[in-house]
């Protein structure tokens, strides 16, 4: 059990500091991400036409792996953890801005008339509208993009030892410790389950407008996707 | 009712009528005035086809028509969330285009059905939409808005509830309150009451006209049910299908002359019955021969029996109405309760329209409606035969005087 915890000290880290730099590392980008899908997803709400090929390019984004990002970016920004966190903020797009904008607009169309009528202007309305309404949607890509993030930040090892928990799996294999890369996917999926539960706990504090049994409805559907993105997340740390 | 009553929070309107201004001035005036505007939506669809209103003064102006006639997007010209394509709106006098839309806005109450509330808002929150972005203290936005829960008749348990858990009809009474809020001189509403059941809206209906006569606002009411027209509106437009106007006028003149066949359609095969509601049944002679107490002896029940009415009406000793007997199967000191015919529903005789006494007396076993005054003592009897001579009459006055007629005399 020792030997579990005894961190090599090429990764310059002990336990605890690995798991506060994997926190900022997967965390930072979502962050990242909601600040540019939020005007993002408004300009696509507003301008109809402009969602598929903002969905379009997203997609595709989010298809390019995250190694030739780095063939890419190491150029610019050197063997350091924005290099990891850039790719992290752009695949978290591809949940964002679809969350938001479905979460925007399935605000009812009279909830919308009476804003408009009462003499909210468009932003107003966006910002205290519809965001707000759109906010159960919202945390529901938020925890799909947090959970697929900290199980992404691990192939920052590729690029010298910048996957802060995924590190570990570099050294169990140069050192032949099996029991490091035990830690490094226990810990990641623990920290993905807490990061994943506060969320839910922020939603309920959010959201205290919520119908209690329509709550129960609507997260099986967003709670059942959270748990199977874990899955493939974990299995897309590989890329 | 104090509304926007600091300056420095009062919206400035286009025209200076807030709240209690508006007192003073002549009733049915023309405030917003309709001047042959048309509609033509980008796909073609002309909504609305050279509409003329002349939309009276603290009054219920209410728009009737056929699904797709052009209502909604009427009222929405009037306030400018839809823009006329040809024509103009002028309101109090002045072009609506001349000041901005959410100055022009917030100076119109807006009610919708399914009230539209914002579900992640409590109700005082939500009735408080406007006097806070209109710059109200949060304090005295609530506080306000806790006096018009009570106006609408909301319980004040109420106030810190979510929308999801009101009824429908509470969430309507939030939804007028929140148009009520910052004291528009100016009420649009779009169908309100039409996602409630019958009772639910009866007493909506009910509640509005109460409101309004308290407040005098200027009322524009859009429903397609022609019972709810004739009910609340002062005035009312028929619209046909295309947008078009065809007739603009009091609701007893709409069920006593209508336009043309397409409005008799709408108004339905029982304009006749339903126009008995403008008529008081204050002038009907009602007898008091046939009505004996319960504890009458047996020379009065001989007595009573003589005139020439078939049944005797029997009441309790606080003189309400117990039930109908044959004059035969009376004994004096003996009347068995059981034993006496229903008397259906009385109407109350001078503040009940005429058509509620036809309607007694033809649910009545007997067919003679029973009268009450208003504690619910019987005041008298009257037969389906005089009640048909009383319509007649009234018919005959109202085409002599028809321009005197006072279209809300008797309560519908
Ligand atoms: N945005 C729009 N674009 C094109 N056509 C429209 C638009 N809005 C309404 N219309 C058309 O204009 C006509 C009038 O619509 P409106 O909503 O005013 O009808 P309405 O009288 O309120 O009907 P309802 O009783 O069903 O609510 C309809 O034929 C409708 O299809
Ligand atoms: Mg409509």
């Amino acid at each position: 059990m020792n030997r579990f915890f005894d961190i090599p000290s090429d990764l310059q880290h002990d336990w605890l500091g690995l798991i506060v730099v994997h926190l900022r590392e997967a965390l930072l980008p979502v962050l990242g991400g909601l600040l540019l899908a939020l005007p993002l997803a408004q300009l696509c709400v507003r301008l109809r036409w402009l969602y598929p090929p903002v969905l379009w390019v997203t997609t595709v984004l989010y298809a390019i792996p995250s190694l030739a990002f780095f063939v890419v970016l190491i150029d610019y920004t050197g063997q350091t953890e924005l290099t990891v966190m850039i790719p992290l903020t752009v695949y978290s797009l591809v949940v964002l801005v679809p969350a938001i904008v479905d979460g925007v607009r399935s605000v009812p169309q009279e909830t919308l008339a009476a804003a408009t009528a009462m003499g909210f202007g468009p932003v107003r309305r966006y910002v205290q509208v519809q965001l707000p309404i759109a906010v159960p949607a919202i945390l529901a890509g938020l925890r799909v993009a947090t959970v697929s993030s900290i199980s992404l930040v691990s192939v920052g090892m590729l690029i010298g030892n910048q996957g802060a928990l995924g590190n570990l799996l570099h050294d169990a294999q140069i050192y032949n410790r099996p029991e490091l890369a035990w830690n490094s996917v226990i810990t990641s999926a623990a920290l993905a389950v807490l990061a994943d539960g506060a969320l839910v706990v922020v939603r309920v504090l959010l959201t205290p407008w919520m119908p209690g049994a329509k709550r129960g409805a609507k997260s099986r559907t967003a709670g059942a996707r959270p748990e199977s993105a874990a899955v493939p997340a974990l299995e897309d740390a590989a890329r | 009712m104090r509304g926007l009553d600091s300056p420095r929070n009062g919206p400035k309107l286009g025209w200076s009528r807030v709240g209690g201004i508006s007192q003073t001035r002549r009733v049915f005036g023309v405030l917003i005035r309709i001047d042959s505007v048309t509609k033509r939506y980008p796909d073609g669809t002309v909504a609305v086809d050279r509409l003329s209103l002349d939309i009276p003064d603290r009054s219920i102006t209410v728009l009737v028509g056929p699904s797709g006639c052009g209502k909604t997007t009427t009222l929405r010209m009037i306030n400018r969330m839809v823009e006329p394509s040809e024509g103009t709106i002028l309101i109090d006098g002045v072009d609506s285009r001349q000041q901005s839309v959410n100055t022009l806005r917030r100076g119109m109450g807006y009610v919708i059905q399914n009230a539209g509330l914002f579900q992640h808002r409590t109700v005082v929150d939500n009735i408080a939409t406007v006097p806070r972005m209109l710059g109200w203290s949060k304090d005295k936005a609530r506080a306000r808005a806790r006096e018009l829960m009570e106006r609408v008749g909301l319980d004040a348990s109420f106030a810190k509830r979510y929308p999801y858990q009101l009824s429908g009809g509470q969430q309507q009474r939030v939804g007028v309150a929140r148009a009520l809020a910052a004291d528009p001189p100016v009420l649009l509403m779009d169908e309100p009451f039409s996602a409630v059941d019958p009772v639910v809206r009866k007493g909506l209906q009910d509640e509005l006209l109460r409101l309004q006569a308290e407040l005098g606002k200027t009322i524009v009411f859009v429903t397609h049910d022609i019972d709810e027209a004739v009910k609340l509106g002062t005035m009312v437009a028929v619209l046909r299908t295309g947008g078009r106007l065809a007739q603009f006028a009091p609701p007893a003149e709409l069920l006593s002359d209508p336009a043309d066949a397409f409005v008799e359609d709408f108004l339905g095969a029982d304009r006749g019955i339903r126009r008995l509601s403008f008529f008081s049944s204050g002038g009907l002679d009602l007898l008091t021969a046939p009505v004996v107490a319960v504890d009458a002896t047996a020379e009065q029940i001989a007595c009573r029996a003589a005139s020439d009415v078939p049944y005797l009406l029997v009441t309790g000793l606080d003189g309400r109405p117990l039930g109908w007997s044959e004059p035969g199967a009376l004994t004096a000191g003996r009347v068995d309760v059981g034993q006496l015919l229903p008397y259906g529903r009385p109407f109350v005789a001078g503040k009940d329209s005429l058509r509620a006494a036809l309607d007694c007396a033809v649910l009545s076993p007997t067919g003679w409606a029973v009268a009450v005054d208003a504690e619910g003592r019987a005041a008298g009897v009257v037969s389906q035969t005089a009640i048909g001579e009383a319509i007649r009459g009234a018919h005959a006055h109202a085409s002599a005087h028809a321009a005197s007629v006072d279209p809300k005399a008797a309560t519908r």
